[in-house]
């Protein structure tokens, strides 16, 4: 009778050290950010198991907050969208950066995302994959046209351009229209009068337009097929288009490409935090990190992992940013709250219009 | 033995309480809820019904309210047009083998998923696609034909969408109908017509009144087709209820949309039925 009871409670203890240590991750990510070659590594060396989610910002937002922060233990929205849905949902918990090797960041892009994602002095997010938004475009045939934003609405090119009708879009009219946005987001009135200039624009923009993407792919295949032969997307897009085209490529525009920086952050009722932090400093290695450049196109805030990286994807980020263009790039600051009613507005407004 | 009587039907209608319960009026309270309430500040919210003024007087929303309401009901009537000739030649010229054939070549398209059929209209249709290529070919046309992205399109898309859901009701009702009815008609003097309007329509009624709302309601609920074929100036209603939930995390205007779309079907589903002189319970039964 003892014996078994030893035994149980032994197994029990064991049971219980087992789910401590091996933890199943519910990853909440973007299509590229945890590769299967990347996940099995992960899963070999700590014996945790790894469901991966694809989604995107306002997914993952809208997922979270469905269920008040749970179903997933890690997610990785943008570093804008981190403070203004913690205060207003509670959807993240903090993130104790004591837990992670933080030589393995490149220092001031860490520092600059704890910034951006504090909320009440407690820091919510640490950075992953970074990149931008600006021109995808043909230059042999659009090259000599289109330089900013606001040349898509070029007569030339009628019927021949495309973007998405969502926040970036408004926000890099806005400054080829000669404003900052950014420099606007705490004067909601300043910000208003910004998006209606940016309203006329696109309205009378929207002849132009073949239609409005809405997918990677969508884009992918409007641009191969010719239909399309320029357009606002993101910079790995270009670059995979380089592959297929060399005359397709990623250019940043003269007002300033958007940088964005996806980030790490717990949601609030995560039940696997310790293989969460296990997964970041696993993938922040450089070795590991220059996989994921691979898989997702874009580089990632993990220091030295550039050595590591493709040499032909260097290449083509070279000539897409000069150093006076990397200068030149506008980081999303946080998004306050109420901007994003106003957008929408005009993005329903716009859509609408004949 | 009558106890035994009541458990067997407190079992029997276990099912259909929850599913009702849980799946569509529990969720539904929550969603009225919701949209009756007007977010102050972070996380603060009071009771108003600024949500629905807000929906009922912005003249955009208004706007693709009844778009969405009238392309509904066009696809709908197109959906009717097209169906009822097919139905009858499956339920009433074909024989044996052709009509099984027949009715399984209407229902083949719907073994793969509306994202794939989809796909399949835009192949046809696109600048570069099939349909492009072949006008160029034959010397119809001198450039690259776009056909994608217009209400049109979105148009072909929804009606090929629901075809089946209009031919199934129509040719179980026509099955139904007695040769020697239309052919009593036509000794009695009457025309091709006379016997369509008088004997076979008002025979169909109730498939046509079925089929009708089951169409109805799939191409005002339809997300992707307009979505993808209706390109940059197709806004549809679900695509307004997405917009809010998903992109603007603005929950209570998109419940409040959610509960406008509720009133609409109703409001259409009725207004159909007094039309047509029927009640729910004759068409469904």
């Amino acid at each position: 009778m003892k014996k078994t009871m030893l035994a149980t409670t032994c197994l029990a203890i064991l049971g219980l050290a087992q789910t401590a240590t091996a933890d199943t991750l519910r990853l909440l990510t973007w299509g590229g950010y945890a590769p299967d070659d990347v996940v099995e590594m992960f899963e070999e060396q700590t014996g945790h198991t790894v469901e991966v989610t694809k989604s995107n910002n306002e997914e993952m937002i809208a997922k979270l907050r469905a269920t008040g922060g749970g179903g997933f233990d890690l997610a990785q929205p943008s570093q804008d969208r981190i403070m203004g849905p913690q205060m207003e949902f509670g959807i993240y918990k903090p993130i104790d950066v004591s837990k992670l090797d933080e030589s393995l960041f490149i220092p001031s892009m860490l520092a600059a995302t704890m910034a951006n994602t504090t909320v009440n002095g407690v820091v919510y997010g640490v950075p992953h994959v970074w990149g931008t938004s600006g021109l995808v475009m043909n230059t042999a045939e659009a090259g000599d046209v289109v330089k900013d934003y606001t040349d898509l609405c070029d007569p030339a090119l009628a019927g021949k351009v495309s973007y998405r009708l969502k926040r970036p879009t408004l926000i890099g009219f806005a400054f080829a229209l000669g404003e900052d946005p950014f420099a606007a987001y705490d004067d909601e009135a300043k910000y208003k009068e910004i998006m209606e200039k940016v309203e006329a624009k696109l309205t009378e923009c929207k002849s132009n337009v073949k239609t409005y993407w809405s997918g990677g792919d969508e884009l992918m295949n409007l641009m191969r097929s010719g239909e399309v032969v320029a357009s606002m997307a993101w910079d790995t897009g270009g670059w995979k288009l380089n592959d297929d085209n060399a005359d397709i490529t990623f250019v940043a525009p003269a007002s300033g490409a958007l940088g964005w920086i996806d980030t790490f952050v717990l949601p609030a009722k995560g039940q696997a935090d310790d293989a969460a932090y296990d997964w970041i400093n696993f993938v922040m290695q450089p070795k590991i990190a220059a996989m994921i450049t691979a898989s997702a196109g874009n580089f990632t805030a993990s220091a030295g992992a550039e050595e590591h990286a493709e040499e032909a994807l260097k290449a083509k980020y070279q000539a897409s940013f000069p150093i006076e263009a990397i200068d030149n790039i506008k980081w999303y600051p946080p998004v306050p709250a109420g901007l994003e009613a106003i957008e929408g507005d005009v993005l329903d407004r716009v859509q609408a219009a004949n | 033995m009558r106890s035994h009587a009541r458990i067997g039907f407190v079992l029997l209608l276990t099912p259909l309480v929850l599913w009702l319960g849980l799946l569509i009026i529990i969720p539904h309270i929550d969603m009225l809820l919701i949209s009756l309430r007007e977010r102050i500040s972070f996380g603060v919210y009071e009771p108003s019904l600024a949500q629905y003024q807000k929906a009922l007087t912005e003249p955009l929303y208004l706007r693709t309210f009844w778009r969405t309401a009238v392309m509904s009901v066009l696809a709908t009537a197109i959906t009717l047009v097209i169906a009822f000739p097919v139905a009858y030649y499956i339920a009433k010229m074909a024989r044996g083998r052709l009509q099984q054939v027949l009715f399984m070549l209407c229902l083949i398209p719907f073994y793969v998923s509306e994202l794939v059929r989809t796909f399949g209209w835009m192949i046809l249709l696109r600048e570069t696609g099939l349909i492009s290529n072949l006008l160029q070919w034959a010397g119809l046309a001198d450039q690259p034909v776009e056909m994608l992205y217009n209400d049109a399109a979105m148009m072909v898309g929804l009606v090929y969408t629901s075809m089946l859901f209009m031919v199934v009701p129509l040719v179980t009702t026509l099955e139904s109908l007695d040769d020697s009815v239309v052919e009593a008609g036509y000794d009695l003097g009457g025309g091709g017509i006379s016997v369509l309007r008088e004997i076979i329509i008002p025979h169909a009624m109730p498939g046509i009144v079925s089929g009708c709302i089951v169409v109805f309601m799939l191409s005002l609920g339809n997300y992707l087709t307009p979505t993808m074929l209706g390109g940059k100036d197709s806004l549809w209603f679900t695509e307004m209820i997405y917009n809010q939930f998903i992109v603007r995390s603005n929950w209570e205007l998109g419940a409040t949309f959610g509960f406008m779309l509720l009133v609409l079907s109703s409001v259409i589903v009725w207004g159909m039925l007094r039309l047509t002189g029927r009640t729910l319970q004759e068409t469904m039964g």
